[in-house]
């Protein structure tokens, strides 16, 4: 009996120390992921499963694409060195719990800003990284020209749990064509899908089939129909309720497109501390004090712009010199004709 | 009552209810921390997603609980398919290893050895990239008898249109009762006489009689559709009107039922040669026939043996089938744990009520097997 109630002692005690342990973290300071990562020494980011251009791994498993540098520029930013990311590849199903499970801190994955998403399930968005359509891959020598040429029964591959799963839906129906959706959980399959001749078309954001189609057997016998069905801004997500970690992921990304905006490159950064723009000064952390209001240093900036480039810098690299997009399109700078804009780090 | 003895099991209880409560306060602690709702609302929200293939009428327009029985119900067709050709290919195969034929051992015990030790998700995946490979498209299928179509978007099978479905359904379920009462009466009748009656042909004599009486009497009719090719655009064709049976939904179940034969087979096997030589001498020597021997002598008692592990392979069969989301077969775990999770979010809810549905799946299997394995099992008296 006395054995027993010993025993009972020690449950009774574990389960306080569990409990002190929740109640700790629930009144945890200011910014604990902040604090979770410079403890860690390393940023832990979701990415795609492979996708050329935006995250993709080399056969060293040297991770490169304009999503990947944003989580290396919060790297840069937070832990001064960029290469301290910690890489999770996530199916486009598993990503938001990898983020809301503490899995990860920032998911930067090609992923599409909603109301929905950003509003009910503990996300937040932080901003727009690149600006994306939904559009259709079809063989060439198939004879449809546009959107317009498609016909009841049409196959349809995609991914699951995407919203081009809903637009496909809103777009068929809207043309009143009964159609058969193939949704497969990883892109690859569904590029050896379509490619087999499961699909008669492939459905994605355009940039993503602009990359995918590198991986067909025969990339020349495709093209992308010139429609664009969606508004696909894709950015990267924190969760919601960490205000501090959110704010340095938005202006990591928001000074690399500023970056670009003042022509300031990873090549010239140094140099321009003695810029005589105000704007350009308080960019690398000549002026001001921008960096304590995250709760970092004043050369935050800098580093990123040091060690990852500017937007453009990073586009170039990854997306027109890899002959996925050449031709920047909307995620241009507004001064040149796009809709980058974003506000003043002031 | 022993206070001693209750003491310990209270405990117990007292132990589990805590550690289910911290661990439910703690998700709702973490949950409302990070702004998620809980609730079960959205099952009767619109979904706003099709699925490629249902059972039942369904498009995007119906709610997410719809979406889950669109994948319940194509999980279960899947796991029925699978179980019956496993079945019938495993009891083939578990005989055939125990041939004296050498060359038909051989292949069968190559067989087994083949398809058990590959995992399953690579045979998935060659079936199906295999088949896609392999099939024609649309318009260079050679049709089977003149009506059927296999092809890569799928087997494209002539569908019946039924007239007074109802009553040829009523006929089938008579013929079933009826089947039922023959035998009960010819067991009877064996043992108070010793006479044999014929059971098997009266029954299939029935099983065909009472369903073609329906047709001239009952005003059943059923016509034949038959799938005709279609072109959707310069080089592209698929087939319209039929039934179709998307290549997902064949490669799975062939993937599913050829891994798990293996299983059944050596289930077979293992029952059959549990069965002492001496009981087979036995029946033979008091004037039974080889096929009487199989029948009432060794069946019965390998079945005892064979059911049991039987019922884990069926059991590993259904649950096995959720690998269908990697090959876009639009079971229960792509329709509901996958796009359904995805478009709302509610990743606790739908994992709940999927754990919840497989848990019931695989327990309504266990007790059917259950009561078959206690109904062939030896009655002592």
């Amino acid at each position: 009996m006395f054995k027993l109630v010993k025993r009972l002692t020690s449950v009774v005690a574990m389960f306080a120390v569990l409990f002190t342990f929740t109640t700790e973290t629930m009144a945890a300071k200011k910014s604990k992921t902040l604090k979770n990562t410079q403890k860690k020494g390393f940023v832990r980011c979701g990415v795609s499963q492979g996708l050329p251009g935006f995250s993709n791994a080399d056969a060293a498993g040297n991770w490169t694409g304009v999503d990947v540098d944003v989580c290396r520029a919060v790297a840069a930013a937070v832990l001064g060195d960029a290469s301290k990311v910690k890489f999770t590849p996530l199916s486009a199903k598993e990503r938001f719990t990898a983020l809301t499970s503490n899995e990860i801190d920032i998911l930067s994955r090609n992923t599409t800003w909603t109301l929905s998403r950003d509003a009910d399930i503990g996300l937040t968005f932080v901003g727009v990284n690149f600006y994306d359509g939904q559009g259709f891959m079809v063989r060439k020598n198939s004879g449809i020209s546009s959107v317009n040429d498609f016909k009841a029964g049409v196959s349809a591959c995609t991914n699951l749990g995407t919203t081009t799963e809903l637009n496909m839906r809103d777009f068929f129906n809207s043309k009143g064509i009964k159609y058969e959706p193939v949704t497969f959980e990883k892109a690859d399959e569904v590029v050896a899908a379509y490619d087999a001749g499961r699909c008669d078309t492939y459905t994605t954001d355009k940039s993503g089939l602009a990359a995918q189609r590198i991986k067909l057997s025969n990339p020349d016998d495709h093209m992308v129909l010139p429609e664009t069905i969606s508004k696909e801004p894709l950015g990267p997500v924190v969760r919601q309720g960490d205000s501090v970690w959110e704010d340095i992921v938005r202006w990591s990304l928001n000074t690399m497109i500023e970056a670009e905006e003042y022509g300031v490159t990873s090549a010239n950064a140094d140099m321009m501390k003695t810029s005589d723009n105000p704007a350009v000064k308080r960019l690398v952390g000549a002026e001001g004090e921008l960096g304590a209001a995250l709760g970092l240093d004043n050369e935050w900036s800098l580093r990123i712009i040091k060690q990852v480039g500017n937007y453009g810098e990073s586009y170039k690299r990854n997306i027109a010199d890899t002959g996925i997009l050449p031709d920047r399109g909307p995620n241009e700078l507004w001064t040149k004709g796009g809709i980058l804009y974003v506000p003043p780090a002031r | 009552m022993n206070f001693k003895k209750i003491l310990p099991q209270l405990l117990t209880l007292v132990v589990v209810i805590l550690v289910f409560g911290f661990f439910s306060y703690n998700a709702q602690v973490n949950m409302e921390n990070r702004g998620i709702t809980f609730g079960y609302g959205f099952l009767s929200q619109e979904s706003s997603f099709d699925v490629q293939f249902s059972l039942i009428e369904y498009d995007g327009s119906h709610s997410y609980f719809r979406a889950y029985l669109v994948g319940l119900l194509n999980t279960i067709l899947v796991s029925v398919i699978g179980i019956v050709f496993a079945t019938i290919i495993g009891v083939v195969v578990g005989i055939a290893r125990l041939s004296s034929n050498y060359l038909i051992e051989r292949t069968a015990a190559i067989y087994v050895e083949f398809f058990r030790n590959i995992p399953l998700l690579l045979q998935i995946f060659f079936w199906y990239f295999a088949a896609l490979r392999a099939l024609p498209l649309p318009e260079k299928a050679e049709p089977m008898f003149g009506v059927f179509f296999l092809t890569i978007k799928g087997f494209f099978v002539p569908a019946f249109v039924w007239n007074n479905l109802d009553i040829f359904i009523y006929s089938v379920i008579a013929a079933i009762i009826a089947i039922v009462f023959v035998r009960l009466y010819a067991k009877k009748k064996q043992e108070n006489q010793g006479i044999q009656t014929p059971v098997l042909s009266i029954s299939i004599g029935l099983l065909i009689i009472l369903p073609l009486l329906s047709f001239f009497l009952g005003g059943v009719g059923a016509s034949v559709e038959i799938p005709v090719i279609e072109q959707l655009s310069k080089t592209s064709f698929t087939f319209k009107g039929g039934l179709k049976l998307p290549p997902e939904l064949i490669s799975l179940a062939l993937a599913l039922s050829l891994y798990t034969a293996t299983f059944i087979a050596e289930c077979v096997r293992a029952g059959v040669q549990g069965v002492s030589k001496g009981q087979k001498e036995a029946a033979a020597s008091i004037g039974l026939t080889p096929n009487q021997v199989l029948k009432l002598v060794v069946m019965p008692q390998a079945l005892r043996i064979i059911i049991p592990p039987t019922t884990n392979q069926y059991l590993n069969l259904t649950k096995n089938s959720s690998l269908a989301a990697a090959i876009a077969y639009p079971d229960l775990v792509l329709v509901f744990a996958g796009t359904a999770l995805m478009q709302t979010g509610r990743a606790i809810e739908i994992v709940s009520i999927t754990m919840l549905t497989y848990l019931t799946l695989s327990i309504t299997i266990s007790i059917f097997m259950n009561w078959y394995n206690k109904k062939i099992a030896i009655k002592e008296k």
